[in-house]
């Protein structure tokens, strides 16, 4: 049925071009899809309108699940009826993004019986996206997907759905197993991602090396980077190769090193190790050369959230180090003790960052039972406003 | 319920992490050794084996239909064995242990159109958000923008000649569902005028839930014709629209006062520098669809400025702390105004509190 498509015409000029077109996209959809079509002439009218036509909201999901479901209608639903309901429906996706055709075919079989045939590989949370069915369809879509051995993921004030980077999958960086722990921490919180229970979203987000290849520092409320102890390994021979390869070594490697930790004497590469925060850039420039130690791990941050509601926050560190085998126990000590804390001061759409803002992180660090460390602090404090605690008898 | 009806499944959780795995990555699960890039799109992961798997990435605009996943599994049938993934940036990969299959497939994702890059100092795809696709709250579209603004640029996905990565991040609203602010250059929509509350207000919100969906305590309770409502303190709404999200009589959207607003030198990576947040370059452009003309121009701009002028290895913020903001905006062009000083919480700590000035 193409010759139903809209005109579109002013989204036609986003078929011109070299870059892959996502309208191209929609009218693809469209020729099984009557939503995808109302889709694409809705769009059309918000490119002459310079505005959306969507609304948020209305209790839609699926039996049982508080999440997994983002209520979507359009405000021009007479004008584009197959569209007046266009609910999304976040499927958790495997970890590391990994799929085989078959896998693939499946979530376009089930979506082409439901839905609107239209995805998103992925959406920003890291959830294979649905997008766009009738309320009547959740269920039915909700079903089919979980006899493949597909669940739904999170959304409102939940557990968002886990993600990581590929890891030992694929990368001689990983310090830890990422693709792992976030498949165990996945299982380990279904009810907490399923079903609301805290004051805001709460995000966690797994990067087996400090490149942070999911940006975990700056999206997610509990980021695990990896990083190591011990010594950086070196094959003085590659290093070699590198040079005469023509990288220069002083001015790339050393001179770059922001602990200053690299010396280069035309032949061999010295590195005072304590000097070095285990930045990544030596080994990013000369893979073959150099890796992460042998003693691996991560580090734990906690807080990284963008502006809503007041201000983006970076994750800061909570845990320095903490060995690759024990992550997992330690995470989940880590967060039974956050969520009761969060759960008992946090305000409502309060990100756990915004409420160690606003108590303080040492009363944070009080409240969840870990100590001080300088670790924890660019600096100690430059403002004198101490507030000092209520001694005991005898203390002094 | 029938007493034929299959149980319901609940809570199974997301497929095992090892289903789909490749059997060669599966065999060399965490003993990858090294890795060598090829060519722009295409790595060579080595095993402590020996064993090698090839990856050949290619861009996708996110938004796809049924029919080209599709497409994408039958080319993954054809050339790596079933077996394909995607990036935390919407590109594809296929994973292929076979290293004359590499040309052929390349070949055939460009026939499609799909450009093959994106990895090392190449500009990688945009990560975005959904825009008038599907959000409520968006001050302007993001397929749009990713689409205009990656085909300014496709060449710079289909080689490796930046001086270190360049990540271009696109969200469509202050929300930021694609946590742009810590991207080497982000676009982000923004609103311009506060909420429009309707008269239906008091029927369909719940007042004290709108009030406290307020960043900065803009929304007051009122009483209008005897019905609860709410109003706005216009000085103080920095028109996020998290009102609109909780209350639906709270539209945000205006055709003339939204558009986009461009950020540079902010980084997640660890390497050499902290990771840091984007600062503010443009305060407002208007949206300009289909092809916002203006918004590309200026993208353009900065990622040619960067790339004439950054050292080796310095990303988009290293390069520009280490020329110094006055310059960036007298090598750009771009004007700086009130709007670029920051006057909300903690704003001192980037006012420039030293003698050392360059001139």
């Amino acid at each position: 049925m193409p010759d139903d498509q809209p005109k579109a015409k002013l989204l036609a000029e986003l078929e011109k071009g070299p870059w892959p077109s996502f309208v191209k996209e929609i009218k693809s959809a469209g020729q099984t899809s009557a939503s995808a079509r109302d889709l694409l002439g809705q769009l059309e009218l918000s490119y002459e309108e310079k505005k959306g036509h969507w609304k948020h909201g209305g209790l839609v999901g699926v039996l049982g699940y508080g999440g997994g479901v983002i209520g979507r209608y359009s405000d021009a639903g007479d004008q584009f009826p197959d569209v007046a309901h266009f609910h999304t429906l976040r499927v958790n996706q495997p970890a590391g993004w990994f799929y085989t055709s078959d896998a693939i075919r499946t979530i376009c079989d089930i979506w082409e019986r439901h839905g609107s045939g239209l995805t998103n590989m992925h959406g920003a949370t890291g959830d294979l996206i649905l997008l766009g069915t009738h309320t009547s369809e959740l269920e039915p879509t909700f079903q089919e997907l979980a006899k493949a051995g597909f669940d739904l993921g999170g959304s409102g004030s939940s557990f968002r759905t886990p993600s990581c980077c590929v890891g030992m999958a694929r990368c001689e960086w990983a310090c830890y197993d990422a693709m792992k722990l976030c498949y165990d921490l996945t299982m380990a919180y279904q009810d907490e991602m399923h079903r609301p229970p805290f004051p805001y979203k709460f995000k966690l987000k797994c990067s087996a090396c400090p490149n942070d290849c999911v940006a975990s520092i700056a999206r997610s409320d509990l980021s695990i980077i990896g990083t190591w102890k011990d010594e950086i390994e070196i094959d003085e021979n590659a290093v070699a190769n590198y040079a005469s390869a023509g990288v220069d070594i002083q001015k790339d490697v050393c001179d770059l090193c922001p602990g200053k930790c690299m010396e280069w004497d035309g032949k061999t590469l010295g590195i005072e190790n304590h000097e070095c925060v285990r930045c990544m850039h030596c080994i990013n420039v000369m893979p073959k050369a150099l890796r992460p130690g042998k003693e691996r791990g991560a580090v734990i941050m906690i807080g990284g959230k963008a502006p809503i509601m007041q201000g983006a926050l970076l994750s800061s560190v909570l845990i320095p180090f903490v060995a690759a085998d024990e992550l997992l126990d330690t995470i989940k000590e880590l967060l039974r003790r956050i969520w009761d804390f969060w759960d008992e001061y946090g305000n409502n759409r309060e990100r756990v960052g915004e409420t160690i803002q606003r108590v303080g992180l040492p009363a944070f660090l009080d409240g969840i039972g870990l100590d001080p460390v300088p670790e924890m602090v660019s600096a100690p404090r430059d403002n004198p406003y101490i507030f000092y605690q209520a001694r005991k008898d005898g203390e002094k | 319920m029938s007493a034929t009806s299959e149980p319901r499944l609940t809570d199974i959780g997301p497929p095992h992490y090892e289903k789909y795995l490749h059997p060669l990555i599966k065999k060399n699960y965490g003993q990858w050794k090294y890795h060598e890039n090829l060519a722009p799109g295409v790595y060579c992961h080595v095993a402590e084996s020996g064993d090698r798997i090839y990856t050949v990435r290619a861009g996708t605009p996110r938004l796809l239909s049924i029919q080209t996943l599709r497409i994408f599994a039958d080319l993954a049938d054809k050339y790596s064995g079933g077996y394909l993934r995607f990036t935390s940036r919407n590109n594809l990969e296929f994973l292929l242990d076979d290293p004359a299959r590499v040309e052929p497939l390349k070949q055939e994702l460009i026939a499609l159109g799909y450009p093959v890059g994106g990895t090392n100092n190449a500009i990688s795809n945009i990560v975005h958000t959904q825009g008038w696709i599907h959000c409520h709250s968006s001050a302007t579209d993001a397929s749009g923008l990713v689409k205009c603004v990656m085909d300014a640029v496709y060449d710079r996905f289909t080689h490796e000649d930046l001086p270190a990565k360049l990540r271009i991040a696109v969200a469509c609203c202050l929300n930021m569902c694609g946590a742009v602010h810590c991207s080497d250059i982000a676009i982000l929509g923004v609103h311009r005028l506060p909420p429009k509350i309707q008269p239906t207000l008091a029927k369909v919100c719940e007042v004290p839930t709108l009030i406290a969906a307020c960043p900065t305590g803009a929304i007051r309770p009122a009483t209008v014709d005897g019905k609860n409502t709410v109003a706005v303190v216009e000085q103080q709404c920095m028109y996020c629209g998290n009102c609109y999200t909780v209350c639906s009589a709270m539209p945000m959207n205006d055709a003339d006062n939204d558009g986009v607003s461009i950020w540079v030198g902010g980084k997640v990576s660890n390497a050499r520098s902290t990771p840091k947040f984007s600062k503010l370059a443009i305060p407002f452009i208007p949206n300009n669809p289909p092809r916002w003309p203006e918004v590309v121009e200026a993208v353009v701009k900065i990622v040619e400025v960067y790339a004439s002028h950054a050292r080796k290895y310095e990303r988009m913020g290293e390069w520009i702390e280490r020329i110094g903001w006055p310059r960036f905006f007298k090598l750009t062009g771009f004007e700086f105004t009130r709007y670029h000083i920051d006057d909300f919480k903690h704003a001192a700590l980037s006012y420039a509190r030293s003698a050392h000035v360059r001139y």
